[in-house]
């Protein structure tokens, strides 16, 4: 069986399975209850100084895809509303408790040295194993000049991050923002200020849905939406995109790498690691199925580790950032034509009716003794994809190669580059 | 065979009845239907849509199911189908629109099309909302003869196009088959009532109930003060078996029993017998059968001369009858009606197979099932009284009609049942429609 152990920054876990800084770790009560269920760690949800904050009702909005509910999700609810002394006190009992499990503690102060100093003086008292500090949240705190307000602006996340290095020597994870055009200068910042390792993503702004009876945004507060915090599925692209972008970058260093957004199974999981996150964060699929989902995260990594042949998770932890490339290294002699199963077809049309209207018109429909055929005209057909992804029946349509050992080309190199057909001149 | 019949009502608890005679299938919830319709992949030049006698744009009002355009939906649907209500509640989906959806093909699972039609349609009769509207007057007068499916089909598209149209329907209620003939529990909440005050809502149409070709009513009459005339008669009468003691006292017409349950609030008014067969393999033997045992006969027996494969009634139909604890036997053919103190008392059948060149033979061995009342359900046919003497051409027991639906007479045209063609609801609606267009065309409109 597969060795699930983790390391990250120094902090070790049973499992790469955290849960992040949310309402599933807002207490010693919700905690208990996910390390019994086999997670390997928490990031404490959010301390602030007191007096504690207060949170408004309603907190949540979603946004359900075709019966599926939750496929995205958001929130206005802020960091934790209990005070600081009641949650050091649990965070103490529960690190006591469990010693083998990852604890992280988020935390979020103003912008002042001395805040930062006092309160990681007091975390570092508890036993955990590690801060995160949140330069990510998008709503609420960051009307109040914290949170993302503090990751939009690299001077102050590098500014943030090493006053914390030279105040406490617990391993400093700091959560970045998806909120900016560009990951890497928040990302580099954190490095350049020290940090252990990054966190991310953080939520995206977001208004998930307008009430059209009421016509306010949701989740609608007493006539009234603010923006609110996007996670759950419908983000893992994005944040796919970011990690990589920082596993890949030479001025990030290789700074370890806590991924986050929309992970609720172990092949997410694992799609993270594979572009270089040490660990995950998982929030939105406990918060839809409860604690139980990291049973199958466990041993459906393990058993895919096992048939991989990766003993442990540094086995394949990054071995897809090599393959993430910019456009302009792809290789323009690459061919593929769609290739459509007749077997396999069930007739529906879609593949044809995406070529044909939004397309290269090169599926033709035919019907012979009223069976509906499709076939692809390869001199029409550019190798895109479309209909294969349309098709609702898997295996039906398939992408075959047909580049005939022509030569890697780039479009540097290519023909057709303006820069090279100046330089034929 | 013993002595005395035992044939009476109240075989059941009151509650019972209710519920025998509810919905057969409930309708979806939304969630439910949202769900279900997220299944349709919106096809290219649908299947289902080709499939379906009445062309509804299936894929287009599954798709307004889930956006939550549930007008739209509706109207997608009565557009091309005005009964689009009954057809989501009777029509044989298994073998139209569901067999044809590709996920059928795919995984043997359609779809749920009928379903998700009865949630769109309900919803708009829900609203109250008489989405439809008459064009400016033409002037011109149309006589329809039968308010079932097909003549008010028929009706609704005239009085659409602004032509006045006079409904004569030789019954005390409009409505044809869905209000006397479909089972009970497939037009729950008198639904075929709903449906035809929804048809007539429209206006400029007039309804005469109790009139007659025939009776009341003299074709000649019809054609001389209208400007057209569509007959939608369906078929009056049925086939008999041919034996001797076809009078005898518990030997029923199943289609005359249908249509006295359908009409009677208080089902345990019916009489029905302890032990019941029924003769048939259509869906009328199908819902006298299981009507009857859900009206608390003890057993029902329904016997069909050829095989399961052979029955007018779907796979889906036989389930049906099955789950409710009828038997089903194939293979065999009456041949005596048994009579014991001047009533029916069972009924003898000789096995059957196919001889050499395919046609049907007795094997000679015979078997016998006691029976308080036995149900003929073996077809029905055009009622000749009704058109004697009209001039009306009949080809194969049907009136013959071109494929505009026109008759041998000049301003008479005619569909339904009473035309060649599936003697189904959703085909005897698209007769009516195609007729209307033709009607409207010969008009000059």
């Amino acid at each position: 069986m597969a060795d699930l152990r983790c390391t990250i920054a120094g902090v070790k876990s049973p499992n790469p399975f955290w849960l992040a800084s949310a309402p599933p770790t807002d207490k010693a009560y919700n905690v208990v209850r996910a390390f019994r269920a086999g997670w390997g760690g928490v990031v404490w949800k959010t301390l602030g100084e007191d007096p504690p904050i207060v949170n408004v009702s309603s907190r949540y909005g979603a946004v359900h895809f075709r019966g599926h509910r939750m496929a995205g999700f958001n929130n206005i609810e802020l960091i934790t509303d209990r005070t600081l002394e009641v949650n050091l006190r649990e965070i103490t009992q529960v690190k006591r408790d469990w010693p083998d499990r990852a604890m992280v503690v988020s935390l979020m102060v103003p912008c002042e040295e001395a805040s930062w100093q006092a309160i990681l003086a007091r975390v570092e008292a508890t036993g955990a194993d590690g801060v995160e500090l949140n330069f990510g949240c998008p709503h609420g705190m960051s009307e109040r000049g914290m949170g993302s307000a503090v990751g939009q602006v690299p001077e102050y996340i590098e500014m943030v991050t090493r006053w914390c290095k030279q105040h406490t020597r617990m391993p400093v994870f700091v959560k970045l923002t998806p909120n900016v055009t560009n990951i890497l200068a928040p990302a580099r910042a954190a490095v350049a200020g020290g940090a252990d390792a990054v966190s991310l993503i953080n939520t995206i702004n977001s208004i998930t849905a307008v009430d059209l009876d009421r016509m306010a945004p949701e989740p609608v507060v007493n006539g009234k939406g603010a923006h609110g915090g996007y996670c759950g599925p419908a983000v893992k692209p994005i944040a796919l995109c970011m990690v990589a972008e920082i596993a890949r970058d030479p001025d990030c260093a290789g700074v370890p790498i806590s991924g986050i957004g929309g992970i609720e199974t172990w092949r997410d999981a694992a799609e993270f690691m594979a572009l270089g996150a040490g660990s995950v964060q998982v929030c939105t699929a406990a918060m839809h199925y409860g604690f139980k989902i990291v049973e199958d995260m466990n041993d459906g990594l393990a058993n895919w580790m096992d048939d991989k042949g990766y003993a442990t998770l540094d086995g394949f932890r990054g071995a897809a950032v090599g393959n993430y490339t910019d456009w302009g290294k792809l290789d323009m002699n690459y061919d593929i034509k769609a290739r459509i199963s007749d077997e396999l077809c069930i007739g529906c049309g879609l593949c044809h009716i995406a070529c044909e209207d939004t397309s290269h018109q090169a599926i033709r429909f035919t019907q012979d003794a009223g069976k509906r055929r499709f076939t692809v005209i390869d001199a029409d057909c550019v190798g895109c994809n479309l209909c294969m992804h349309v098709c609702p029946v898997e295996g039906c349509i398939t992408m075959e190669e047909v580049s005939e050992g022509r030569p890697y080309l780039t479009w540097a190199a290519h023909p057709k580059n303006p820069q090279n057909l100046k330089a034929a001149e | 065979m013993g002595e005395g019949a035992d044939i009476r009502g109240g075989r059941l608890p009151a509650a019972a009845y209710d519920e025998n005679f509810a919905d057969l299938q409930p309708p979806l919830a939304r969630q439910e239907a949202v769900v279900e319709a997220a299944r349709c992949y919106f096809c290219y030049d649908a299947p289902c849509v080709q499939a379906c006698p009445t062309g509804i744009d299936i894929p287009s009002f599954i798709r307004k199911i889930q956006t939550g355009n549930l007008k739209g939906s509706a109207l997608d649907i009565l557009e091309a189908n005005i009964m689009g209500g009954t057809c989501a509640r009777v029509c044989p989906t298994e073998v139209l629109c569901e067999e044809a959806c590709v996920r059928t093909v795919q995984e043997g699972k359609p779809v749920r099309i009928g379903r998700l039609q009865r949630y769109a349609t309900d919803a708009l009769f829900a609203t109250g909302i008489q989405p439809f509207s008459r064009a400016a007057s033409t002037g011109r007068r149309i006589a329809v003869v039968g308010a079932g499916p097909a003549g008010l089909a028929c009706a609704h598209a005239l009085a659409r196009r602004g032509h006045d149209v006079v409904v004569f329907e030789r019954r005390a209620k409009a409505g044809g088959l869905n209000e006397h003939g479909i089972a009970a529990y497939k037009m729950a909440n008198d639904f075929a009532a709903r449906e035809v005050a929804f048809i007539l809502g429209i206006g400029g149409i007039e309804l005469h109930l109790g009139q007659a070709l025939g009776r009341e009513l003299t074709l000649d009459a019809l054609r001389r003060d209208h400007d057209a005339v569509f007959l939608g008669v369906g078929l009056g009468t049925t086939n008999r078996l041919g034996l001797a003691g076809e009078e005898l006292e518990g030997v029923l017409d199943a289609v005359d029993f249908i249509e006295e349950l359908r009409q009677s609030p208080d089902k345990a008014t019916l009489p029905v017998g302890r032990h019941i067969v029924v003769i048939g393999g259509g869906n009328t033997a199908i819902d006298i059968a299981v009507q009857t045992k859900r009206l608390g006969a003890e057993t029902v027996t329904l016997v069909y001369r050829r095989g399961a494969g052979e029955m007018g009634a779907t796979g889906h139909e036989q389930e049906i009858a099955q789950l409710n604890g009828v038997l089903i036997r194939h293979w065999a053919r009456p041949v005596t009606l048994e009579a014991a103190g001047g009533r029916v008392a069972g009924v003898t059948f000789e096995h059957t197979r196919l001889d050499a060149g395919g046609r049907l033979e007795g094997t000679g061995e015979r078997f016998t099932l006691a029976a308080d009342q036995v149900f003929k359900a073996i077809g029905q046919k055009l009622l000749a009284d009704e058109l004697a003497g009209s001039g009306l051409a009949i080809e194969a027991g049907k009136l013959r009609v071109d494929d505009e639906l026109r008759t041998s007479l000049d301003g008479v045209w005619a569909g339904g049942d009473a035309v060649a063609g599936q003697d189904l609801t959703v085909a005897a609606v698209e007769d009516g429609k195609r007729a209307a267009r033709s009607i409207d065309r010969a008009l000059g409109n």
